[in-house]
């Protein structure tokens, strides 16, 4: 059982001072509850209309908030996002693991949003990999926000054989019509979060976060998956809040012993039809 | 006709928990937890009034009557229920002599230019008394007005905060409903209340029932104008409200600023309002 927390916060836009302090005091509560991994949204130290503000708050390997982050690391793992300034100058949404004071892996968003109100590809270079992160507490798939609404994220996670899915969005709630109980979007993210856990049987831990920007209210409804499709925990509302629960090892070996997916999964046939179609497109 | 029959039907709850968040981390980032609006005793104004004092508590919100001398007397009895109904303060400021000032020096002016002149007088009224309160002012157009532009740009349409701008006028009545506000002020056909008379439908040419209508098939939809058409609407109609939608874009912008240099204001000096909050 590995015994985590959630934290659905609301951080100031463009402000790493006030939102490390965010940060410092979430690890602090999730420490205090024994949690051993603490999972926060999608840039979550910087805040996510950021336009122009991205070349200001953007932070390079080892910078200030990302060393104290990896401070803060030492006996808990902290899933964080924020801006990440390449060497190359080139800058990534980008969701980092600490852990034992360092940070042990990180992945850039790939599929960056832009349309409708999002305007994410004008301000961020897109990730060019999924890669799993290995960490003590098992190996984790993480894709941020958009990254979950491609097949492709997940299904390369599955490959690698993740225990758990860590998805971090800053998604804002739309739709509200009559005779639906949630936004359209936070109903969408509900199914897309089930479908992920039963296809790839791990477990799917969304972290939202709440608050607004310029009249863009944020949707929380953070939530936990478990492997079999059944949902573990979750967050109601549109305040801040922590949630707390446990994903249970053994239960992801379970399922994947009654319903082995991943042995009848068949990447090379995959690779073949992709690489026919790529031909196909070619000539 | 029940009320989950209509296509633009809201779920209340869910909206207004949306509404409420909005209006307190907007005014919270900026350190107000105070509203002035300008309560005309219709609709609008019920709505925003009602979530404002839902947000921040009712002793939090001013209502400012401003009638002119040619305002009907009913729109004050209205905005009196609303006020008692809310429990949120009210104030009564008569905008006759400041408009009048200006306009004996303006004999020519029409209906249009003297209703503008109203609700530019109401609009440095609530602004004043939004420092005395030390409250932000508080928006009353709906999405109807917004992309029809049916309202005085600088006048009834400021505001720092407006929540009920994604709010088609059906969904300003649902709202109304589901809060609780007085039957009367549901009722009652839609004024601006600048001539005696006076009726938004009457004045628009068309109901705001085809108005939501067409407007949400081609804005939230993205439907054609042909597809519209095809809906069952009247072309002629239909191609009004387009062109008079696209005809006031610049209601719904800030002054065109021309560019010069590398970086600039309203065009590529890309920061939210809330930058740093």
């Amino acid at each position: 059982m590995t015994r985590i927390v959630l934290a659905q916060i609301e951080p100031a836009l463009g402000d790493l001072r006030r939102n490390l302090a965010l940060h410092e005091a979430e690890v602090a509560a999730a420490r205090a509850s024994d949690a051993q991994l603490v999972v926060f949204p999608e840039l979550s130290l910087t805040g996510y209309f950021l336009k122009d503000l991205v070349a200001e708050v953007a932070l390079a390997t080892g910078e200030g908030p990302l060393a104290r982050l990896a401070e803060l690391s030492r006996d808990i793992t902290i899933a964080a996002g924020f801006a990440e300034r390449a060497r190359d100058g080139r800058v990534y949404n980008t969701l980092g693991l600490f852990e034992d004071g360092r940070m042990v892996g990180a992945h850039r968003k790939v599929h960056l949003v832009t349309y409708g109100m999002f305007d994410e590809a004008r301000d961020f270079a897109p990730g060019e990999r999924f890669r799993a992160i290995d960490s003590k507490l098992g190996r984790f798939g993480v894709l941020v926000c958009e990254d979950m609404w491609h097949l492709d994220g997940m299904w390369l996670h599955f490959l690698a054989g993740v225990d758990a899915i860590l998805a971090c969005s800053a998604s804002p709630a739309r739709g509200a019509r009559a005779g639906e109980a949630q936004p359209r979007s936070q109903r969408t993210w509900t199914t897309i979060q089930d479908a992920a856990a039963v296809l790839t049987q791990s477990h799917v831990v969304y972290c939202n976060r709440v608050g607004c920007e310029d009249g863009i209210v944020f949707g929380g409804g953070s939530r936990v998956v478990g492997p079999d499709g059944v949902e573990v925990a979750r967050l109601d509302g549109l305040e801040p809040g922590r949630l707390a629960c446990e994903l249970d090892a053994s239960l992801v070996r379970r399922v994947r012993t009654i319903t082995p997916l991943r042995r009848d999964e068949k990447p090379q046939l995959v690779l073949r039809d992709l690489r026919a179609l790529e031909d196909a497109e070619e000539a | 006709m029940s009320d989950h029959a209509h296509p633009l039907d809201l779920n209340t709850d869910l909206v207004e928990a949306l509404l409420v968040r909005f209006l307190r981390a907007e005014a919270g980032k900026f350190g107000f937890e105070r509203m002035v609006l300008g309560l005309s005793g219709g609709i609008d104004s019920a709505v925003s009034a009602a979530l404002a004092a839902r947000a921040f508590g009712p002793a939090n919100v001013l209502g400012v009557m401003m009638p002119y001398t040619t305002s009907s007397s009913a729109s004050e009895a209205d905005a009196r229920t609303v006020a008692a109904t809310l429990g949120i303060r009210l104030d009564k400021v008569e905008i006759g002599a400041m408009a009048d000032g200006y306009l004996s020096m303006a004999p020519d002016a029409d209906r249009l230019r003297r209703g503008n002149v109203m609700a530019r007088c109401r609009m440095i009224v609530l602004y004043d008394r939004s420092v005395v309160e030390r409250a932000l002012v508080l928006g009353t157009s709906n999405k109807t007005e917004l992309l029809l532009g049916y309202s005085t740009q600088f006048g009834d349409a400021a505001c720092a905060l407006n929540p009920l701008g994604d709010l088609y006028k059906h969904q300003v009545v649902q709202l109304a409903r589901h809060l609780g506000l007085p039957r009367v002020v549901i009722d009652k056909p839609p004024t601006a209340d600048l001539f005696e008379g006076q009726t938004d439908e009457g004045e628009l040419g068309f109901s705001y029932a085809q108005a939501d209508a067409i407007l949400h098939a081609l804005v939230d939809e993205r439907r054609t104008l042909e597809e519209v058409v095809g809906l069952g609407h009247a072309r002629p109609l239909v191609e009004r409200i387009a062109a008079r939608m696209a005809a006031n874009q610049y209601k719904r912008q800030p002054p065109l600023v021309a560019k010069l240099g590398e970086r600039t204001v309203t065009h590529d000096f890309r920061y939210l309002r809330d930058w740093g909050r």
